[in-house]
């Protein structure tokens, strides 16, 4: 339990708790994004930098954008007309807590064989670019054409069809 | 020369086809019925004719050919059918005499609405009586003697519209099958007996040598061997169909059929069918002791006498013949009792011929009178109808047995002579005499009464008949008088034919043995005394008239209504017999509407309940088993998609708990 | 405790936050943040044994986070686009109003 665990752990927690309970959907998705950052350094943690800048640029950079622009789009931002939580939110509380509950018990319970002592050593990014190339091409390949179905397919589904002009915009008040 | 033999199933089966081809037709093709039926006969004829040349040329003795009917396990029940000389006669005579008569009845049932059924019916009994002559198994003949039975029912009630026909061919049937019964018990007791019912097999037959032996050997009740009880047990059955006392009640009342029925069956073939049987079983009537051949003798004898008497006082003219055959009938069994078989059957062909002759005589009387049978009522026919008062003439002479030229002399004089010669008794021998000289006394009557004097019916114009009627009496006649000079003592050719044994040449010189003349002389006397006397009474002057009483009955009226009445038999069956089996009947109907019926009820009641319960059942138990299990799914289908409730969160929901729940079970089976 | 119970425990929780998030909150955007964060435990959990287990130069735990990471946003891309046209539809992103595909 070291520092570099320590401090990465409690801001993902605190972003994490903040998602769950802000009333606010924009300051959920900030706080979103602070446990994304958490994750981030956690991964520098753990030794690989490559995915913890990736998680940066993807999750933090892309994905956490991406649904501030939803919210913006959708008018999320005006909060405070029902409650925030949905009715028989105490189920989804219990189910969790069960659930985490559950893991933390398999978790204890397990023997690991842990070579936890090494030093952390970095990983060239070449050994990356290497394996992705000669032992993973496939999937690498898959996963751009699923990155461009994936585009495609965003485009169909938010675009706007060409219809009057006041159908389209009703941003909901 | 076997080539013959092979088509000897074609004589019975081909009357056979013409009959169901003949009721198949319809009854509009009249023509097509009596050709085929005629057709049909010719051809049995002619190969008839050919197995009797075959026979007589001496290439052939004796041939019998057996194939099995069917099989019920291991046994066998094989048929068969035999061709020796008595076969070969009897079939000769039966074909014969059949085509003239079929010939007949073209003239005598052409107005008549049913005139193709008619050639069916006939073509059928023919086919079942040349199925009896020509069996080698009791049971093909017992079958073949049934349906013979059966024509004869189908015959006599052919006018059934009117009731006394319909009743007399009831009569018919019911009196033959209690002989019947008799029969089946001999031909069952025989087959237990001998396990076969063929009678001539190659030594293994019921009439074969080890097999008589066999049933001589061992004795029955009131001492009698068991070959004479079966004997006489067949005997009962012949006795029913050829009318022999007490069962011949049914002989005078089947005349209510038409006459070629009458000439056909009732005269020359269905009735012999049982001197016939008798005759084709004398190896197991005459084996051993004689019992058996003297009750048939007894019987034979008293039925001769008793008919006769019976025949003096009647007035119809087809009832005196079927009296007067009768008493043949009698004569017939009692010379094949006592003269064995060549005697009996020498009577027997010579008799068919000359009483088909005159009953196709007193048909064409009666169709020329227009349906007039009471012979007080008819007379002086000789100048109006002289064919047929020639022929008839022929065959009145031929059965009172006019000496030398007529064939009933000489049949009849054998008979007289070997049952003289009987060593048991000689009353036989006298009731046969007195017969005789009935049978010329009741002849001439006849006669004088329908053909002499003065018509009695002036206004109905007694006409002769066409030639299709008279043609075939007159081939009768012929018949009936050359048949008679193949069984003289001088060259007696059929009785060696018979009993197969060399002919010799023709001698007179047998003429003069004493006995043979004692009887020549003595037969002529019995004829003498009986014209004499008939015409005595009846020719000298007219014939009373319709409203006196006959000569006869003023001379002795108490007699004479006895005589009459037929000694009352049929009254006293009547009281009896049938008032019993009335009582049996109607306790029959009452068990049966009662007690039957009630059982059946029960019966009913119980499956309808079943019935019910099962339905019930079905309805309750099964349908609505399976409504509520499909409720129960579509109730529970229901509930189940309410699942789907559209609220995404809840799915999120259940799908965290199942893999909670997955998770649990993971770790469950991992512990330890 | 171990390193690597510590980190497991940490994702385990993590991962608990996502589905809370997930089931409890009425915005269906943040039914996709819970998802996200969910991931992220997951790939977490991953990395923890890619490097406290056996043979991390095979860079195995490595790249399967790599390839998460990438399914992950086009996922949360697409789940946008989503929300998206169903809000054009429903003119809400209250997940309990939008009900209409119910049995």
């Amino acid at each position: 339990m070291n520092l570099s665990f320590l401090i990465p752990a409690i801001i993902l927690l605190v972003g994490a708790a903040a998602a769950n309970t802000l009333r606010n959907l924009v300051h959920c998705v900030l706080a979103l994004t602070l446990a994304f950052a958490g994750f981030a350094l956690l991964y520098f943690g753990l030794g690989a930098e490559f995915l913890g800048l990736v998680q940066l640029l993807v999750y933090v950079g892309a994905v956490a954008i991406l649904i501030a622009f939803t919210v913006l789009l959708t008018g999320g931002g005006t909060a405070g007309e029902q409650t925030v939580l949905s009715p028989r939110w105490l189920q989804g509380f219990l189910l969790a807590g069960a659930m985490f509950l559950l893991l933390g018990y398999g978790i204890s319970k397990s023997r690991f064989t842990a070579h936890a002592a090494t030093s952390v050593r970095s990983y060239p990014v070449s050994l990356i670019g290497d394996a992705l190339i000669t032992s993973y091409a496939l999937p690498l390949e898959m996963l751009g054409v699923l990155l461009t179905v994936a585009t495609i397919g965003g485009v169909v589904l938010a675009i706007r069809e060409p219809r009057q002009a006041s159908q389209s915009v009703k941003v909901d008040q | 020369m076997h080539m013959l033999e092979n088509f000897l199933w074609l004589i019975p089966v081909l009357p056979l086809l013409a009959a169901l081809l003949s009721i198949l037709v319809g009854r509009h093709r009249r023509s097509l019925a009596a050709g085929l039926a005629i057709g049909a006969m010719s051809i049995s004829f002619l190969l008839s004719l050919g197995t009797l040349c075959q026979l007589i040329s001496g290439s052939l003795s004796s041939w019998q050919t057996t194939f099995v009917w069917f099989y019920f396990g291991q046994t066998t029940v094989p048929i068969g059918l035999i061709l020796d000389p008595l076969s070969a006669v009897m079939l000769t005579m039966v074909t014969f005499v059949s085509l003239l008569i079929f010939v007949y009845s073209v003239g005598y049932m052409a107005h008549d609405a049913r005139f193709a059924r008619f050639f069916s019916y006939l073509s059928f009994f023919a086919a079942a009586m040349l199925g009896v002559v020509l069996s080698n198994s009791l049971l093909l003949l017992f079958v073949c003697w049934e349906l013979v039975g059966l024509a004869s029912y189908l015959l006599i009630g052919f006018w059934f519209e009117r009731p006394s026909a319909a009743a007399a061919a009831k009569k018919a049937f019911l009196t033959t099958r209690i002989g019947d019964v008799f029969f089946f018990l001999g031909i069952v007791w025989l087959y237990a007996k001998t396990g076969t019912l063929l009678l001539k097999d190659g030594g293994r037959g019921c009439l074969d040598g080890p097999q008589l032996a066999l049933l001589v050997s061992q004795h029955t009740v009131m001492g009698l061997t068991v070959a004479a009880a079966i004997s006489l047990l067949i005997f009962c059955g012949a006795a029913g169909k050829s009318g022999q006392f007490p069962l011949h009640v049914w002989l005078p009342d089947a005349m209510e059929g038409p006459t070629p029925v009458s000439a056909l069956i009732h005269a020359a073939t269905m009735v012999a069918a049982g001197v016939y049987l008798i005759a084709r079983v004398y190896p197991l009537v005459s084996v051993g002791s004689h019992s058996a051949l003297t009750v048939i003798a007894w019987v034979g004898a008293f039925t001769a006498f008793f008919a006769a008497t019976i025949a003096i006082a009647q007035n119809d003219i087809k009832r005196i013949l079927a009296y007067s055959t009768i008493s043949q009938l009698g004569f017939m069994m009692l010379g094949l009792a006592t003269g064995g078989v060549a005697v009996g059957m020498f009577h027997l062909i010579t008799h068919a011929f000359f009483k088909a002759l005159l009953f196709l005589g007193a048909g064409s009387v009666i169709h020329g009178c227009s349906e007039e049978q009471d012979i007080r009522k008819m007379g002086g026919l000789r100048k109006l109808m002289p064919i047929t008062f020639v022929t008839y003439t022929v065959g009145m002479l031929a059965l009172s047995g006019f000496p030398l030229v007529f064939s009933g002399f000489w049949s009849k004089d054998a008979i007289l002579e070997s049952a003289h010669g009987w060593p048991l008794s000689q009353g036989p021998f006298l009731m046969a005499s007195v017969a005789a000289v009935l049978t010329a006394f009741y002849m001439t009557r006849q006669m004088f009464y329908v053909f002499f004097g003065e018509s009695r019916l002036p206004q109905v114009h007694p006409h002769e008949s066409p030639a299709v009627m008279t043609m075939p009496l007159i081939i009768l006649a012929a018949f009936a008088v050359v048949l008679g000079f193949m069984g003289t003592p001088a060259w007696p050719w059929f009785q060696n034919f018979i009993e197969m044994r060399q002919v010799p040449a023709a001698d007179f010189a047998n003429f003069m043995e004493p006995a043979f003349l004692g009887t020549l002389l003595l037969s002529t006397l019995i004829v003498a005394v009986g014209l004499g006397f008939g015409w005595f009474l009846y020719g000298r002057k007219a014939v009373p008239a319709m409203t006196e009483p006959d000569v006869l009955d003023a001379a002795s009226p108490g007699l004479f209504r006895v005589l009459a009445g037929k000694y009352f038999v049929d009254e006293f069956y009547e009281a009896t017999c049938v008032r019993v089996h009335g009582l049996f009947a109607r306790f029959c109907a009452w068990l049966d509407g009662h007690l039957w019926s009630n059982f059946i009820s029960m019966i009913k009641w119980d499956v309808l309940s079943f019935a019910r319960l099962s339905r019930n059942f079905d309805v309750a138990v099964i349908d609505g088993g399976f409504d509520s299990g499909c409720e129960t799914i579509q109730s529970g289908g229901e509930r189940t998609s309410q699942l789907q409730s559209g609220q995404e969160q809840r799915y999120l929901k259940w799908i965290g708990l199942a893999l909670f729940l997955l998770l649990v079970w993971l770790f469950w089976g991992a512990r330890g | 405790m171990t390193s690597l119970t510590l980190y497991l425990l940490l994702a385990a929780l993590i991962f608990a936050a996502g589905l809370a998030l997930a089931v409890t909150r009425r915005n269906a955007i943040l039914v996709l943040a819970g998802v996200e964060l969910m991931l992220n435990a997951a790939n977490l959990n991953f990395l923890a044994f890619w490097r406290f287990g056996q043979h991390p130069e095979a860079l195995i735990g490595f790249l399967f986070v790599m390839f998460s990471i990438a399914i992950a946003a086009a996922e949360a891309a697409i789940g946008l686009a989503l929300i998206l046209a169903v809000f054009r539809q429903s003119h809400t992103i209250n997940i309990d109003q939008i009900e209409q595909l119910k049995g």
